[in-house]
């Protein structure tokens, strides 16, 4: 039923042994949280480290369109920017993932495909995202779907109603359900949706639950809601991988998603990274910023770096 | 994996404009020292010369005080707070205008980050200066009678460690209440004060209302004992805290101290983990634990010593020590050879009466003065670094078992300044405070200063407080 | 020879400054009757949106830090002191006094507002109080800001008695609507121009010009306005207008020329806390 985690030490299983466990948890102090996060957002990443970051960045962009109006044609547009970022700069390397609504999957595997993309994954947002609120059946043919599709990833969200009225359980159930389905022709993503969860102390208790039922990365929001991927947030979420590692020997990877537009959003991230759970994580296994806007913001940054000028929009492409 | 290495980012020092030497700052203007002496201030991260300052002797001091007197006589006391408000707002302006040259030439002076001195020191300064010139009119609200009255003539002698917020917290309230000042900022950071100076020409502030003086301790000591002052503050240490205190003892002048401390941080087993490792971090190494208030005592829970103990190994390998011009730098320099001896000679004794030590891992630059960030633990009250004041980045690591245990060891010490307790219990946090002696006490957070909260010590950590309503008390003539 | 151009003087709602939107205005003369200005003529519509204004902005004015709201309002004095001479021209034309009055009253207004900068981070100091009970609690009382409170100006002191009635009231975490005196309403507007291009977030102060008979009615009785300052209202009209305000209990005061902390705490609320103290 689990991964073979050793999360089955930390648990038995029961409902009872999981909110157990979760009480153990140390509380978050909102402000304490909040001003480290802040502290380490006034490093100054400069010339030699920000060209790294930057390219560090772009290849950990999971490029994302999540509209109702996408279309095949939107979608084919978007794979060529996620494999070929700036047409006239072939050492940009390629994103993270491209990321779609399910019914968009096979479009976006065909085309990157076609044009030399193969190593860029799919992933697929999945259980009746973003709001998370349909039966289970409907939530298990979503992800199902999508893997057919060729979704070599799948972003599901958790659900609120159930965590915030204490039915751990069921959050947990629904995880491994669908964690069982992704078996190993999917990584899985879990979304939180911290913005509605609302406290530091929800985040972490949120964080464990969705590891200890199987997630390989835990993701911050939809990126329909406000706030998302905040940086006290993203933080305490760095603590609960960093822990998690500790407890278990797993290394689990973290998603922002959400509100992360410009280069300085982008390298803040990777500070945070690299001084909370440490430079293993910064990898794109471990860590992917969900972004759409953001993927133009790092490009013009990097040719800024290249010739010393401001860029302007018109240099790079529109997806 | 990679390693996310941060290229150097240094701030320019361009903005610095410090002058290769430096008169004394009397009735106005830039003067020579009476013996034309004048000794040289460096750079304690690198150990270059910055400027050459000059030596004040008695004659100077005597100058200095007849300036703040005539000043005080003729002028000061004669202008409404209104008018006083409006020369402190003044200052509060300059500084804020003034602040990054400010925060760069503190940075090089004393040997502190500069991302500390950029968002800590020279913010905090402006606002003192800010919220003193808001009382200044408004002094018969404070509660100290309809009329408060100034002391007259007022000398100052402030420390290495924060220099030109230690500046503030003794300049603001005293010329708030009306009073006049003369200054003697340490031997080893005159820099910003002399900085402080030209602000207060472009306020345009009346000449002798603030005098500033350079010089080592015999100048500070020649200040406190001038028979022309009417009030002594002192922030420095216990040691010569005490011989000011007996100076005075005969002549009854008024005095107030800030001096030593060994302060305990207390953490309990339900205390928000991370940020506790955080506070601990920041009670003790910063401003390179040069501070009177530190938390160089940690008082962990005993049932979960270890655990604690690594997250706040991995948390100290994570620090940053070097350049402090340099925007990433967590640790400066230690800010002189006299204090590194201290700190060492400190730090041999916990080796040798048995604490282990452990220091984080990291490249000390050649030249100027450095310590790693250690930590010893196995830490009883009987240890040497468990009683003296270290005043560096050394934190000593005790253990208790119940709450009333730790309230024992951290009032088992004659100092009293701060305190720290990290919990997540409420009714604890107000219990612990109403046990804890001392002035100051940090729940949850950890070095936390502003100007509308009073700061002090009880016994011997000083007396009076400085900040907030009960501040101006130090200098209201017949205030408590 | 040059001919100045003139100022329109519109209201202040939002941190923007509209017409009215009855497209109204009346007729100001100076003291000897000669025409000024033809300033709005705000409507109870322009009231009720400068109501939404202040209501919506207080939230963030209240919670910001009481050393952050003392720096916007001793900015505002910065600016104010750069306005003297139009300060002085207004008050010369409509209260017909001489250039010397009317810049000591300009001088009187700036230190005014400055005295009362300085009180932000001061007031709960003075008034708040931990409360030694008899029980293992700790106590402690502290002022907090009531929420939007509305003013009607000094009709005769054109600068002063705005400033007089708005300081106090910013100066405690509340945000305002003000209605000018009615015959001498053109400080009051540049005042507003004054908070425009100063730190104060929009909707914080909102400046009313207008008719004060037709206005006060529609500001008594409104239900989101938490306190009232009727210095400006006749006597006779006062009864009224606080019989219209006992609907949602609002805290109504007039004043005269005091200055004082109580006019802070005037439109402050005291709230206790009790938390035991135990291990």
């Amino acid at each position: 039923m689990y991964s073979d985690r050793q999360s089955e030490r930390l648990i038995d299983g029961s409902e009872s042994s999981l909110r157990r466990f979760l009480q153990t948890l140390s509380p978050v102090d909102q402000i304490g949280a909040q001003e480290r996060a802040a502290m380490l957002g006034t490093r100054s990443i400069k010339t030699s480290s920000k060209k790294w970051a930057i390219d560090m960045a772009i290849s950990m962009v999971d490029l994302t369109t999540l509209e109702g109006a996408d279309t095949p044609g939107k979608v084919r547009a978007l794979c060529s920017k996620a494999v070929r970022p700036d047409p006239r700069d072939l050492t940009v390397p390629h994103v993270g993932a491209v990321c779609v609504y399910n019914d968009m999957v096979g479009i976006a595997r065909q085309h990157l495909d076609s044009i030399g993309g193969e190593e860029v994954p799919v992933a697929a947002v999945s259980t009746a995202f973003p709001s998370g609120r349909a039966s289970r059946t409907v939530k298990i043919q979503d992800t199902r779907d999508a893997i057919a599709l060729g979704a070599s990833e799948i972003d599901m969200v958790i659900d609120r109603g159930a965590f915030l009225s204490g039915r751990l359980g069921e959050v947990f159930e629904e995880i491994v359900a669908i964690k069982e389905i992704c078996g190993d022709k999917a990584h899985l993503k879990v979304i939180l949706e911290t913005g509605e969860l609302v406290t530091l102390d929800n985040v972490r208790k949120a964080s464990y639950l969705a590891m200890l039922a199987g997630a390989d990365f835990i993701k911050t929001s939809t990126g329909k809601v406000t706030p998302a991927a905040t940086a006290p947030v993203v933080m305490v979420m760095l603590e609960a991988v960093r822990d998690y590692f500790q407890l278990t020997g797993t290394r689990i990877g973290v998603k922002p998603a959400g509100g992360i537009r410009t280069t300085k959003d982008a390298i803040k991230q990777l500070v945070l990274v690299n001084e909370t759970a440490g430079p293993e994580w910064l990898d794109p296994a471990l860590f992917r910023i969900g972004a759409s806007a953001l993927l133009n913001d790092l490009l013009m940054q990097r040719m800024k770096m290249a010739n010393g000028r401001y860029s302007s929009a018109n240099y790079v492409t529109v997806d | 994996m990679s390693n996310f290495e941060y290229a150097p980012a240094p701030e320019s020092r361009a903005i610095a404009k410090i002058e290769k030497d430096y008169g004394l700052f009397i009735n106005g203007k830039f003067q020579a020292p009476h013996s034309k002496k004048r000794f040289e201030t460096i750079n304690p991260a690198t150990e270059e010369v910055l400027s050459k300052v000059s030596f004040a002797d008695e004659a100077d001091v005597d100058k200095a005080v007849k300036a703040a007197r005539a000043a005080y006589t003729k002028v000061w006391s004669k202008l409404s707070g209104k008018e006083r408000a409006k020369y402190l707002f003044r200052i509060a302006r300059l500084l804020q205008e003034r602040a990054r040259e400010f925060a760069v030439v503190e940075s090089l002076d004393n040997g502190k980050p500069i991302r500390e001195t950029r968002d800590v020191d020279v913010p905090l300064a402006a606002a003192h200066f800010f919220y003193h010139a808001g009382w200044a009119d408004k002094l018969e609200h404070a509660g100290y009678g309809s009329q408060p009255k100034p002391h007259g003539v007022v000398g100052q002698v402030i420390p290495w460690n924060f220099p030109l917020l230690m500046l503030a917290w003794k300049v603001a309230p005293a010329l708030a209440t009306g009073n006049t000042v003369v200054l003697k900022p340490a031997e080893t950071t005159p820099l910003t004060a002399l900085l402080f100076a030209e602000i207060c020409q472009q306020a345009e502030l009346p000449a002798g209302v603030v005098n500033i003086i350079t010089g080592d301790g015999r100048t500070g000591s020649a200040l406190i004992k001038h028979p022309g002052i009417d009030k002594i503050a002192f922030t420095g240490s216990t040691e010569v805290g005490k011989l000011i205190a007996q100076s005075v003892a005969t002549t009854g002048k008024s005095v107030t101290l800030e001096l030593g401390g060994k302060g305990a941080n207390i953490v309990f087993e339900d205390s928000p983990i991370d940020q506790a490792v955080e506070g601990i971090v920041n009670g003790i190494f910063f401003n390179q634990g040069h501070v009177c208030c530190a938390g160089s005592r940690l008082l962990l829970q005993e049932n979960i010593h270890d655990e604690f103990l690594h997250k706040l190994q991995v948390r100290m390998s994570k620090i940053r020590v070097g350049d402090p011009l340099d925007k990433n730098t967590d640790l400066g320099a230690i800010n002189s050879a006299a204090q590194l001896a201290k700190i060492r000679e400190l730090s041999q004794s916990g080796e040798s009466e048995g604490a282990q030590i452990w220091s984080a891992p990291c490249e000390l630059p050649s030249k100027g003065f450095w310590f790693a960030p250690t930590v010893f633990t196995g830490v009883t009250q009987a240890h040497r670094i468990a009683r003296e004041e270290i005043f560096g980045p050394v934190l000593s690591v005790l253990t208790f078992r119940t709450p009333q245990e730790a309230m024992e060891k951290a009032n088992n010490t004659p100092f009293g300044l701060s305190a720290g307790v990290w919990t997540d219990k409420g009714s604890r946090i107000l219990w612990a405070s109403n046990q804890l002696k001392a002035g100051v006490i940090w729940a949850n957070t950890f070095n936390k200063f502003d100007p509308a909260s009073p700061f002090g010590g009880y016994k011997e950590s000083g007396w009076g407080r400085e900040g907030g309503r009960h501040g101006l008390a130090a200098y209201i003539k017949g205030a408590h | 020879m040059r001919l100045d151009v003139k100022k329109t003087y519109k209201l202040f709602i939002g941190g923007a400054f509209p017409r009215s939107e009855s497209g109204r205005s009346y007729v100001v003369n100076d003291s000897k009757g000669n025409f000024v200005a033809n300033p709005s003529q705000a409507s109870r519509k322009d009231l009720r949106d400068a109501v939404v204004a202040a209501k919506n902005a207080h939230p963030q004015w209240s919670s910001a830090t009481a050393y952050n709201r003392g720096q916007i309002l001793y900015r505002i004095a910065e600016i104010m002191e750069g306005r003297t001479e139009q300060f002085v021209a207004e008050i010369v034309a409509l209260e017909g006094v001489t250039p010397k009055a009317a810049l000591s009253q300009v001088q009187e207004a700036i230190d005014t507002w400055v005295w009362y900068a300085g009180w932000t981070d001061k007031i709960s100091s003075t008034a708040g109080s931990t409360n030694p009970i008899a029980g293992p609690y700790y106590n402690f009382t502290i002022p907090e800001s009531l929420g939007v409170v509305g003013i009607v100006a000094d009709q005769k002191s054109s600068l002063l008695g705005v400033v007089r009635g708005l300081a106090p009231v910013l100066a405690g975490g509340n945000t305002a609507l003000l209605i000018t005196s009615e015959k001498r309403p053109l400080p009051g507007i540049t005042l507003a121009e004054c908070f425009a291009t100063s730190d104060v977030p929009a909707g914080v102060v909102n400046i009313l010009t207008g008719l004060t008979s037709e206005l006060t009615p529609w500001l008594a009785s409104h239900m989101e306005v938490d306190g009232l300052d009727l210095s400006g209202v006749d006597t006779k009209s006062e009864s009224d207008l606080r019989i219209a305000g006992t609907e949602n209990l609002k805290r109504i005061h007039r004043f005269g020329a005091e200055k004082s902390p109580s006019r802070i705490l005037s439109f402050m609320e005291y709230k206790t806390v009790w938390h035991p103290i135990g291990i």
